[in-house]
C-alpha cells in the first residue's frame, strides 16, 4: 500500500474535525444562552485541536513541507476529505444538536477503536481525543433528549432535523476499497462493525428522546472523496480568507 | 433571552485540587441539576480550574441579613484572644 492511502485517511479524520469546529464556531455570540455559547465553543475548540494534531501528522507523512496551517488554509474545496454531514449549515439550535449527536456518536466509536490502531500517532491522538468526544456526546445527547422529549415544537424541530440530516450518515459507513485496506492493515476499524456500534448507541438515544429513526435513503454526496455539498465552499471562503488575502499573516 | 428568565439560577462550587475545599466561583442558569453540572463544567473549568463541581439552587442558599451585621459580626472584633497567636512554638516544630 502506498503512503497516499494513509495520508488520505488522516486527512479524512482531520478535515471532519476542522470543518465541524469551524461550523460550531458560527454560534459564538449567537447561542440561546451564554452557557450554551461556551459549551458549543468548547466543543468547537476541541475539534480544531484534534484537527491541528492530525493535519500536522498528515503534513509530515506527505513530506512536502506543508504544516497544519497550509493544509487548513491553502487547500481547495475538492482536496478536503471531511464527511459531508459536518459541512451542513447550523440552522436552528435543535438542528445543530442533531448534527452533533450523529457525528459525536460516530466519532466516539471511531476514536475508541483508533486507540488500538497499528499507527502509533493515530492511536495517541485518539487516546487524547476520545475523552473530549465522550463529553461532546454527553452534551449533545442530553440536549437531544431534552428537545425530543420536550415541547411539541421542540420535538417537531429535532425530528425534522433528523429527517434532513439522516441521508448524510450513510457516507460515514459506506465502505470503499481504501477503507478495506485501512482496516486490513489495522490502521482503522472496519466500517460495518463501526456502523453497528453507532447504530445501537444512536437507537438508545433516539428512544429516550422519543424520536423516530428515519428510513435509510439513497445518497448523493461523498465528501470523503472530495465531492462536497454546496455548503463547503462558503465555509472555506470565510475560513481561508485571511491567509489568502494576506499570505503568511500571523496572529 | 426569554430562556434565561425561566431557567433557575444555580450557585457553583469548584474544588481546585484533591484535598482542597470547594470554593464558590459564581453562578449559571440551567433547567435542572444535570444541565447545571454541564454548564458549570463548560463555563468554570475551561482552564483546568477544578477536579470536582458542586451545584446548588440559589434559592436553597440561606443568607444572613446584612442589617444584622452589627450584632452578628462586630462583637468578634475585640476578641483577639480567640486567635491562636499566643502559643510559643517549640523550635523542633518546623512547619506550622
Amino acid at each position: 500500500m502506498s503512503e497516499a492511502l494513509r495520508i488520505d485517511y488522516v486527512l479524512q479524520l482531520a478535515d471532519s474535525s476542522l470543518i465541524l469546529g469551524q461550523r460550531l464556531g458560527e454560534w459564538v455570540g449567537h447561542a440561546p444562552a451564554l452557557e450554551e455559547d461556551l459549551g458549543l465553543a468548547n466543543t468547537a475548540l476541541d475539534l480544531i485541536g484534534q484537527a491541528r494534531l492530525l493535519l500536522t501528522y498528515a503534513g509530515e507523512l506527505e513530506g512536502r513541507g506543508r504544516d497544519e496551517d497550509q493544509l487548513a488554509f491553502l487547500r481547495e474545496e475538492a482536496e478536503f476529505r471531511n464527511v459531508t454531514l459536518v459541512e451542513q449549515p447550523n440552522r436552528d439550535f435543535g438542528h445543530t444538536i442533531v448534527r452533533q449527536v450523529l457525528f459525536d456518536a460516530y466519532q466516539l466509536e471511531l476514536f475508541e477503536r483508533l486507540q488500538s490502531s497499528s499507527d502509533g500517532r493515530l492511536a495517541a491522538v485518539a487516546a487524547k481525543a476520545v475523552k473530549e468526544t465522550r463529553y461532546h456526546l454527553r452534551y449533545s445527547g442530553s440536549w437531544l433528549v431534552r428537545l425530543g422529549d420536550g415541547t411539541g415544537e421542540s420535538h417537531a424541530r429535532v425530528q425534522d432535523a433528523l429527517e434532513r440530516l439522516w441521508p448524510f450518515t450513510r457516507e460515514l459507513f459506506e465502505e470503499q476499497p481504501a477503507d478495506l485496506e485501512i482496516c486490513a492493515r489495522g490502521i482503522g476499524p472496519g466500517l460495518a462493525e463501526l456502523r453497528q456500534a453507532w447504530s445501537a448507541r444512536l437507537d438508545a438515544l433516539l428512544t429516550e428522546a422519543t424520536l423516530t429513526r428515519p428510513a435509510d435513503a439513497p445518497y448523493r454526496w461523498f465528501g470523503r472523496r472530495g465531492v462536497h455539498s454546496e455548503h463547503l465552499g462558503y465555509i472555506l471562503a470565510e475560513m481561508q480568507y485571511l491567509q489568502r488575502a494576506h499570505p503568511g499573516a500571523r496572529w | 433571552m426569554s430562556s434565561l428568565q425561566t431557567w433557575p439560577l444555580w450557585e457553583i462550587f469548584i474544588r481546585a485540587r484533591g484535598g482542597l475545599d470547594h470554593k464558590h466561583v459564581g453562578s449559571i442558569h440551567a433547567v435542572d441539576a444535570t444541565m447545571a453540572l454541564e454548564h458549570a463544567r463548560d463555563v468554570y473549568t475551561r482552564r483546568q480550574e477544578g477536579v470536582s463541581i458542586w451545584v446548588a439552587r440559589s434559592t436553597d442558599i440561606v443568607a444572613s441579613d446584612p442589617a444584622d451585621a452589627a450584632e452578628l459580626f462586630e462583637p468578634a472584633r475585640d476578641k483577639v484572644y480567640r486567635h491562636p497567636t499566643f502559643y510559643e512554638i517549640p523550635d523542633e516544630v518546623k512547619t506550622l
